[in-house]
């Protein structure tokens, strides 16, 4: 079945509003007309604000008094939210779908919880139970990050071990005679490597845009300058802030551009955020290892 | 250890049939669960944790800390009684458009071939603008809806009107809508694209040697597999919406009746001292009602889940 509908098709994905008959060269109207309204959406505003800034407020951004603090603040918030988030997500969602693969729903469940938990109500929570050693540190920020990165890590990190079949892998290299450690390091992280890049990319991008919290907790991360800037100079901060978009776009661009050929060289899925798309030939066969 | 290698030999015949295991099996069950001890720990101290104590502070009197009820029954009235409503319409709404939106776009990158160029463009910007927010994101529609603002001109130009003078305002509830889209349309795309590689091209071809056309395919197969997962993607969206503050703020500097800014307000101290926990009970009403979102949540993924695995 899956040989005919890769043969069909082409691709895992179905074919859009399909005449049977040469469907393969169609191209619907409708998606390029969905698509062009999009872009007109996303792009206009960003237009209008380049508009605005003018392009000589760019080269001023990098001279502007707290600049380069704030980059500093949130590029180390941003490194050290990645490695804490991949420390404890990765080994945990491994566990959970080789052990408890009965909790996979409630893990579902609770690394949701972030995305709809209102950051202005979570940091209030925080600021008022933390313990002072840790209210004096803006590195309460990237541990309070690491809640807000679950939902992007976790389900990236749940749909690229899905995409494996984990057991099989797992079982085969332990009775080669290897232990835990070099099965994890060896066979299994290789394999979730691109699910791990986008997890990585989504946690970045992020910390990156993150406002609200760093704001209350009185931490000057870069979209706190970019705001607090505004006052002195409204082109340049409108400058800052669509060249932060860019750099983390083209940042994000790159990480997936790269590691999506890395990881189709080794055969493995290609990266998309949020999700890992099994290659083409086996989405049928290694999809499901139940 | 002991499991891994009994599994590694042969998983059913030593599950299904193990007797000397029983007596142990108490232990090991409860050992297993240490594997996520560390999650545990992590999400009960930042996330639980805080939750409690806001909860905790909204019964109690500001001043005096004694218990009370009047943060609750101040948050039912007036001008914050008009906040929830204010907010949970607009979440509404901007659960729904760019739910729709956002799934016809996921739709059509993913069904486009030859694509990949086009779908890595879409899906990292859709990483970058579901993170964008806040002052930038009301830079951008400032500068492209306000009075002197771009399209503003464009319209004016092509048709001779004033839109502004028609009763628009970029900084009410509708331009926060339209704002909003602008982060809840790439978040869409995002988590509805797992939902679309759960469909299977092989029901698609089975409904074909049916005889099927495109519409009896949505309509009896496609329409139905995907509908719980678009309902909770709905779900989140509202989530999504119902918390965002900065955009908001940003936008209208804070003058617009929504919850978030209110509590933001009370907890800046630019309304009245001393009302810090009339802000934490707007916040558990906030926990609350994302409760009641999130038990719908769970109740339409497990009946996703039966087909999407």
């Amino acid at each position: 079945m899956a040989a005919v509908a890769d043969v069909e098709a082409g691709a895992q994905a179905p074919a859009p509003i399909a005449r049977p008959a040469g469907r393969r060269r169609s191209y619907p109207v409708w998606r390029w007309v969905i698509l062009l309204l999009a872009g007109l959406y996303f792009v206009i505003p960003l237009y209008a604000a380049l508009r605005f800034a003018g392009l000589k407020a760019f080269p001023d951004i990098f001279k502007q008094a707290g600049f380069a603090d704030a980059i500093e603040l949130s590029l180390r918030l941003a490194v050290i939210t990645t490695i804490l988030t991949l420390v404890l997500m990765v080994p945990t969602t491994i566990y959970v779908h080789l052990r408890l693969p009965q909790i996979r729903r409630t893990m579902e469940g609770i690394t949701i919880l972030p995305i709809v938990i209102p950051p202005i109500v979570l940091i209030i929570g925080v600021l008022k139970v933390a313990p002072g050693f840790l209210l004096s540190t803006p590195y309460l920020l990237a541990l309070v990050y690491v809640i807000l990165a679950m939902p992007f890590a976790y389900r990236s990190l749940d749909a690229g071990l899905r995409a494996v079949d984990l057991k099989t892998l797992t079982e085969a290299s332990n009775s080669l005679g290897a232990g835990w450690p070099t099965t994890l390091w060896r066979v299994v992280l290789p394999n979730i490597r691109t699910a791990m890049l986008s997890a990585t990319v989504l946690t970045v991008a992020l910390v990156l845009g993150e406002f609200t919290m760093a704001s209350l907790a009185l931490y000057v991360t870069f979209p706190v300058w970019i705001v607090q800037f505004e006052q002195n100079s409204g082109p340049v901060s409108v400058a800052a802030s669509l060249l932060a978009l860019f750099v983390t776009w083209l940042l994000l661009m790159v990480i997936v551009t790269v590691g999506g050929q890395g990881a189709r060289k080794r055969g493995g899925a290609q990266v998309s955020l949020f999700t890992v798309t099994p290659p083409r030939e086996t989405s049928h066969t290694t999809g499901e290892p139940e | 250890m002991a499991g891994s290698t009994t599994q590694a030999v042969a998983p059913e015949a030593l599950t299904s049939g193990a007797r000397p295991r029983r007596v142990s099996s108490a232990l090991h069950r409860a050992l297993r669960w240490l594997g996520v001890v560390p999650f545990g720990v992590y999400v009960a101290l930042g996330l639980i944790a805080p939750t409690v104590a806001i909860t905790i502070a909204a019964f109690q009197d500001s001043t005096t800390g004694q218990f009370t009820m009047s943060n609750f029954s101040t948050a039912f009235h007036g001008t914050y009684l008009l906040g929830l409503k204010t907010s949970i319409l607009l979440s509404i709404a901007t659960a729904i458009v760019p739910g729709i939106f956002g799934l016809l776009i996921a739709y059509a990158i993913f069904t486009a071939k030859r694509g990949q160029w086009l779908r890595q463009v879409v899906i990292t910007a859709s990483g970058v603008f579901a993170n964008f927010g806040g002052v930038p994101l009301a830079f951008l529609f400032i500068a492209t809806l306000s009075t002197t603002g771009v399209v503003t001109g464009w319209i004016k130009d092509i048709f001779g009107v004033d839109i502004w003078n028609h009763g628009f305002t970029l900084y009410s509830a509708y331009g926060v809508f339209f704002v909003y889209l602008y982060f809840q349309i790439p978040l869409m795309v995002l988590i509805i694209l797992p939902a679309l590689e759960g469909l299977r091209p092989a029901w698609r071809e089975a409904a074909q040697n049916m005889g099927a056309g495109t519409w009896q395919y949505w309509r009896y197969v496609g329409g139905p597999v995907l509908f719980p997962s678009f309902l909770g993607c709905l779900l989140l969206l509202f989530g999504s919406a119902f918390a965002a503050y900065a955009t908001a703020e940003a936008l209208t500097g804070g003058t617009i009746a929504l919850t978030p800014i209110q509590i933001g307000a009370l907890l800046n101290g630019n309304v009245v001292a001393g009302q810090e926990n009339l802000g934490y009970a707007l916040g558990v009403i906030m926990v609350v009602i994302i409760a009641i979102v999130m038990v719908g949540y769970t109740i339409l993924q497990r009946r996703t889940a039966r087909w999407l695995r």
